[in-house]
């Protein structure tokens, strides 16, 4: 694989595609889409089956100077790989999933999917500052469309909403970007992961990014965008949205905030905690009361990526790695949880949750996919959700007790809302005639969900196949934040021993025995 | 022994992912035999091992599985750990769930979706044998949440019944916050000692004790604190006090389930893990002291309320309740044998006494009220003999001098002497707590007996009987789920007198088929002969149990050395039960009426259950959805979004015209708009870049 561009390949595919999908009809640009979306996704697998674990930090490297510094250099590490990975393969899933739901303007459609699987593998691949920083931001806009242009009713506030927020958490962190480069003197990412800024700075540079991210997070209280975004996008941009353009706020953080600011991350740690912990309570609770199945995931999305904060922040692999496996996990779950709404949304055009009812009767395959990622949404064990949740919890916990306790109070309450949802849904007797005549999955949906439900135990069982490629990474992140790792309020004492609380003197057996 | 511990473990796993994914396709009858089948061979596989242990001939192994997580230095494998504790609980978890399978092709032979069921079950099995093949905390704690998974699908089997749903949701999400104590102490366990491995931290828990550790800020001792936290999650699962609310319903299951899961093995979980974790325990006396503290009020507290139900499935439920308290507090006090002990003999007269009411209840039709019932001894003779031999079973008949007893006859009599003969104060409260309970045990068991076998027939005035009549008590027309009670909502059932002069009403309960006879028979030997054969090696024998549990010498030398009164204690308690529910419910039968007009608030208190449910609901359940509603109204769209994003659009507005335009206007202004931007932003990049 020796200098063979593989990532420019794997942008240029769906740019050349989205480009051909606006010249023709319908019925070919969802072929293009799909055939294109495969190819790359082929080629993702052929990135990982070539990534060298434990060789150099920096793979697949490609730099072609352009002008005053600003240089077109790509390259992933294993944080970078596996997130590419999950990009890939949740497109070709989106493009099906959008197969017969999207009748209008199909062309533009799958051309802005296209574009956005560009931009997702270019800002994961980016090793140039400003390339990231036009990936990260022109993301927006193809997202921007296909909520605006192709969402339900109410689509015009929420694309609105999302983009407010969204770019204005970009403005800061473009300034944050000028600063550095000016200071550091150069814009290749990997010599700023190791460049030291003068305390102070970190702190207004800290600040700056962590603006943009918490708002892509979504972190509690910047999160009000996600459920209206979510419920307004078709099915597939919701699948993209929570699979991949969350995933890009712990990106940021994990390869800008905690490498590059690691003082300003230990100092606003406790901050990140509290924020965190708000969510995990407040949008389980809000979870709970949700009458929109599309909302009341959402907010589950909001909870689950503030337990990924909370292991960002921990300083310690086992917080770095879960936090890394639950988004990915998390993209897989909650993408499959939108899919499943998407499946009986596209029979009865309707997310009220009680309008459904008894689904296991007449559709027994579809619920069992949907107890499938329930569970793993509750991060039962053997899934994926649980190695993330654990590993991140475990961390945490080595720095805070208060923040675990508090943060684990989400797997009661995940576990309340889910099945609540999951009770409405798909048990119970069939109260509506409509709901009770829908069909089970049709082979088109099976090829949707059987991948996700595959590697979503695959996740859980054997994760050691997604935590390999990035250990030396995390290890290299811990070793660069371990100088300034918090210690908060869980230190433990050796102690002298002492006799076992049941040790009794012997007693002879007596007349009784 | 390392491919037989493969294939028991992993034989239901296949059959369960078979018969589940198979289900219409392999139809019912192989869907049965496959499971079935994958738990009597699992079965016929542990026996030989458990036998090895007691002859003394086999040795501890753990055959590794697959590596699982690798996180810096926490790592945590797949294994399957085979000592003398796991293959007690190897025979226990296999014999029972084999006949449980069994028993199922009778019991829900109607039923119109078996393959499920029978799924659930294999699936069940498998992870309870995960979780006691475990080597690692966490593989025990996948097989805990595991079992939960199954008991909720199962609970809930019959989704159809709202009742059956909100059960099933209840026991899932009550068991989560144990579990949250659980992973806690995990956390704390790995923090603490660096390891996950359970032979690891028992080696180091010793060395650990009187540690402190900072918790909460403020710095508490190590080892008290990681063992409650452990604690918390087996009180979840074993259905202690304060943590038992989800039990009682958990009878909305069809009865081989709670037979098999909330009879016999997933709530016995919570002990299991104390004995697994009893080096640790040794290693936390205030730990130690809220286990048996906990065990003794647990094992009070569902007897008493066991003396006032009418549905024979929750006296039974109650009925397990108070004995998994017995066994904590034998852990209590240091005896692990001897909770193990009970929990073994338990396993077989529990199981016996649960399938045994699924056998009254089928023939009665689905009824599960015991006012309904009476009379059936000579109906159903050979279900009445089984329930008879696990009546005398979980009373504990059996007399001291003479080495003869049913099997509860040895298990209880040594918790009660453990806990005596361990000389603490708190020993002397749960050894009379206990005794105090068995008293009770044998009464709400003797009134069951006699309610259910003894007097006249009453069955006229039941629904489901007068129903069957109707039909012509055909039952194999009968294709929809029994509708069972749901005591505790309906008010009227807090009548305390049956109908005593009710009548057959013409109708004629029938005696089960083989397949459920056949296992009332072995588990029948199992209530008889569990304690007489095996009190030796469980209760004295050091050697038996060998590394796999805290074994103290001293205390079981003080339990055999107790004075005779003590000894005799439980016999004596069995028989005023006995005359007591004697005298109530066959001599005269006004005494109940009579005894609740006289202490009508003590015996709403008792009926109610204590109030558990409905204090829980309103400090709880109520309020997080209250909570949920404010935090989104007020807090969501009140607060954050009116000050953010549409204050912002809103001051937008009325400042600026072009705002408006822009507002209302198409999409792709907006688009070109964005765009502009960026570009813009990039060429300012370059220009800066240049400088």
């Amino acid at each position: 694989m020796d200098g063979f561009p593989i990532l420019s390949l794997m942008l240029l595919v769906p740019l050349v595609a989205a480009i051909a999908c606006l010249l023709v009809d319908a019925k070919l640009a969802r072929m293009i889409a799909l055939v294109a979306t495969l190819i790359d996704l082929a080629l993702g697998v052929v990135l990982w089956l070539n990534f060298d674990i434990g060789g150099a930090q920096w793979q697949f490297t490609e730099r072609q100077e352009l002008f005053a510094g600003f240089s077109y250099a790509l390259g992933i590490d294993g944080i970078a790989l596996v997130l590419i990975a999950l990009s890939v393969f949740l497109m070709p899933i989106c493009i099906l999933a959008s197969w017969e739901s999207i009748t209008t303007r199909v062309g533009e459609y799958m051309a802005a999917f296209l574009i956005m699987e560009l931009l997702m593998i270019g800002v994961f691949c980016a090793q140039d500052l400003f390339l990231f920083y036009i990936f990260f931001e022109a993301g927006l806009i193809p997202m921007y469309l296909i909520i605006g242009v192709w969402g339900g009713a109410n689509r015009i506030y929420a694309s609105y909403k999302f983009f407010l927020y969204t770019l204005l958490g970009s403005v800061l962190m473009l300034i944050a970007m000028l600063w550095m480069v000016n200071v550091a003197g150069t814009t290749d990412i990997p010599t700023l992961m190791q460049y030291d800024f003068a305390a102070d700075a970190q702190t207004w540079l800290w600040l700056a990014f962590f603006a943009s991210f918490a708002v892509k997070m979504p972190m509690w209280p910047v999160h009000t965008w996600l459920p209206d975004a979510h419920v307004q996008a078709p099915t597939a941009g919701s699948v993209i949205l929570a699979g991949v353009l969350l995933k890009m706020g712990g990106y940021g953080f994990i390869r800008f905030s905690l490498p590059m600011f690691p003082d300003a991350s230990a100092q606003f740690a406790m901050l990140i905690y509290v924020l965190s912990v708000i969510a995990v309570i407040a949008t389980s609770l809000i979870a709970l009361v949700q009458q929109d199945m599309k909302k009341l995931i959402a907010y589950s999305s909001v909870a689950h990526m503030a337990i990924v904060t909370v292991g960002l922040f921990a300083f310690n692999p086992q917080g770095l790695e879960g936090a890394m496996i639950l988004m990915l996990s998390h993209g897989l779950v909650s993408g499959a949880l939108f899919l499943c709404v998407g499946v009986i949304y596209d029979r009865l055009h309707t997310r009220e949750i009680d309008r459904y009812g008894g689904l296991s009767i007449n559709m027994p395959y579809y619920a069992v996919f949907f107890l499938l990622f329930t569970m793993a949404s509750i991060g039962l064990p053997g899934t994926s959700g649980f190695v993330g949740e654990f590993l991140s919890l475990a961390g945490i916990w080595q720095v805070s007790a208060w923040v675990t306790a508090a943060a684990t109070t989400g797997i009661i309450l995940g576990a309340g809302y889910m099945l609540y949802l999951y009770r409405r849904v798909a048990f119970g007797t069939q109260r509506n005639e409509d709901a009770a005549a829908m069909p089970d999955l049709n082979a088109r949906e099976w090829i949707m969900l059987a991948p996700i439900a595959a590697a979503v135990l695959w996740m859980g069982v054997y994760p050691e196949s997604f935590l390999a490629p990035m250990r030396q990474d995390i290890a290299a992140l811990d070793a660069r934040l371990e100088r300034v790792t918090p210690d908060y309020d869980s230190n433990a004492t050796a102690g002298e021993g002492r006799p076992a609380a049941n040790a009794m003197p012997h007693v002879e057996a007596g007349e009784a025995h | 022994m390392s491919s037989s511990i493969l294939i028991i473990v992993f034989l239901p796993l296949l059959a369960a992912i078979v018969a589940g994914l198979g289900n219409r396709m392999l139809g019912n009858f192989v869907s049965k035999l496959v499971t079935t089948g994958a738990l009597f061979v699992a079965c016929a596989l542990s026996w030989p091992i458990f036998l090895g242990f007691v002859g003394g001939t086999a040795t501890s192994e753990v055959v590794p599985v697959l590596q699982w997580v690798q996180s810096g230095t926490m790592s945590f494998d797949w294994a399957l750990r085979v000592d003398t504790l796991t293959a007690v609980m190897l025979v226990v978890i296999t014999t029972v769930s084999a006949l449980v399978h069994l028993y199922s092709w009778g019991y829900m032979d109607e039923d119109p979706d078996q393959p499920r069921f029978f799924a659930y079950l294999s699936l069940f099995t498998f992870a309870m044998l995960m979780l006691v093949t475990a080597d690692n905390l966490v593989q025990m704690f996948f097989g805990w949440e595991g079992v939960g998974l199954a008991s909720y699908l199962l609970i809930g089997f019959w989704f159809k019944k709202p009742s059956a749903n909100a059960a099933a949701i209840k026991a899932f999400v009550v068991n989560r916050v144990g579990d949250l104590g659980f992973m806690l102490g995990i956390f704390g366990t790995f923090l603490v000692f660096g390891t996950l491995s359970i032979p690891e931290i028992l080696e180091a828990a010793p060395g650990m004790a009187g540690s402190t550790v900072g918790f909460f800020g403020a710095t508490v001792d190590t080892m008290d604190l990681l063992c409650i936290l452990l604690f918390i999650g087996a009180m979840g699962k074993s259905a202690q006090l304060g943590l038992h609310t989800w039990l009682p319903d958990a009878m909305e299951g069809p009865t081989p389930v709670s037979a098999l899961i909330h009879a016999a093995t997933m709530v016995t979980a919570g002990v299991f893990m104390v004995c697994r974790l009893s080096p640790m325990f040794e290693a936390a006396p205030t730990a130690l002291a809220l286990v048996t503290f906990v065990g003794a009020a647990t094992c009070i507290f569902a007897a008493t309320v066991g003396t006032t139900q009418w549905d024979i499935k929750r006296v039974i439920a109650y009925s397990t309740c108070s004995q998994l308290g017995y066994m904590f507090f034998a852990a209590g006090v240091g005896a692990y044998g001897v909770a193990m002990f009970h929990l073994f003999t338990h396993a077989f007269f529990k199981a016996l006494l649960f399938l045994g009411a699924g056998s009254v209840i089928h023939a009665m039709h689905h009824e599960q009220d015991m006012r309904y019932y009476g009379g059936l001894r000579k109906e159903i003779p050979f279900t009445f003999w089984a329930m008879m031999f696990g009546t005398l079973a979980i009373t504990g008949v059996g007399v001291y001098h003479l080495h003869v007893g049913f099997a509860g006859f040895w298990s209880k009599d040594a918790v009660l002497e453990a806990a005596f003969g361990r000389g603490t104060e708190l020993g002397q409260v749960a050894f009379f707590l206990g005794a105090l309970a068995a008293l009770l045990t044998s009464f709400y068991s003797w009134r069951l007996m006699f309610l259910t076998f003894w007097g006249k027939p009453r069955w006229a005035a039941s629904e489901h009987i007068s129903h069957a009549v109707h039909d012509g008590h055909d039952d194999s027309e009968d294709h929809n789920p029994p509708k069972q009670e749901d005591a505790g909502e309906d008010v009227t059932h807090s009548v305390p007198s049956p109908a005593y002069g009710a009548g057959t009403g013409g109708y004629h309960p029938h005696e089960s088929g083989l397949t459920m006879l056949i296992p009332l028979g072995i588990l029948s030997l199992g209530a008889i002969f569990a304690g007489q054969f095996f009190a030796g090696p469980f209760i004295d024998d050091a050697a038996f149990w060998g590394e796999s549990i805290f074994y103290n010498e001293n205390l079981v030398h003080a339990l055999h050395a107790v004075p005779y009164w003590v000894k005799y204690t439980p016999l004596v308690v069995m028989l005023v039960g006995l005359f007591f529910a004697w005298l109530a419910y066959l001599k005269d039968t006004t005494i109940p009426a009579t005894f609740v007009k006289q202490f009508r608030l003590l015996h709403a208190f008792l009926f109610n259950k204590w109030y558990f449910d409905e204090v829980y609901d309103k400090i709880f359940v109520k309020p997080a959805f209250w909570l949920g509603r404010k935090f989104w109204k007020i807090g969501d769209e009140g607060i954050i979004d009116r000050f953010g994003p549409n204050g912002a659009a809103s001051a937008v507005m009325r400042g600026s015209g072009v705002a408006r335009r822009v507002q209302s206007g198409s999409l792709n202004l907006y688009a070109l708009v964005m765009l502009a931007g960026l570009v813009a932003a990039i060429s300012w990049i370059i220009s800066q870049g240049a400088n």
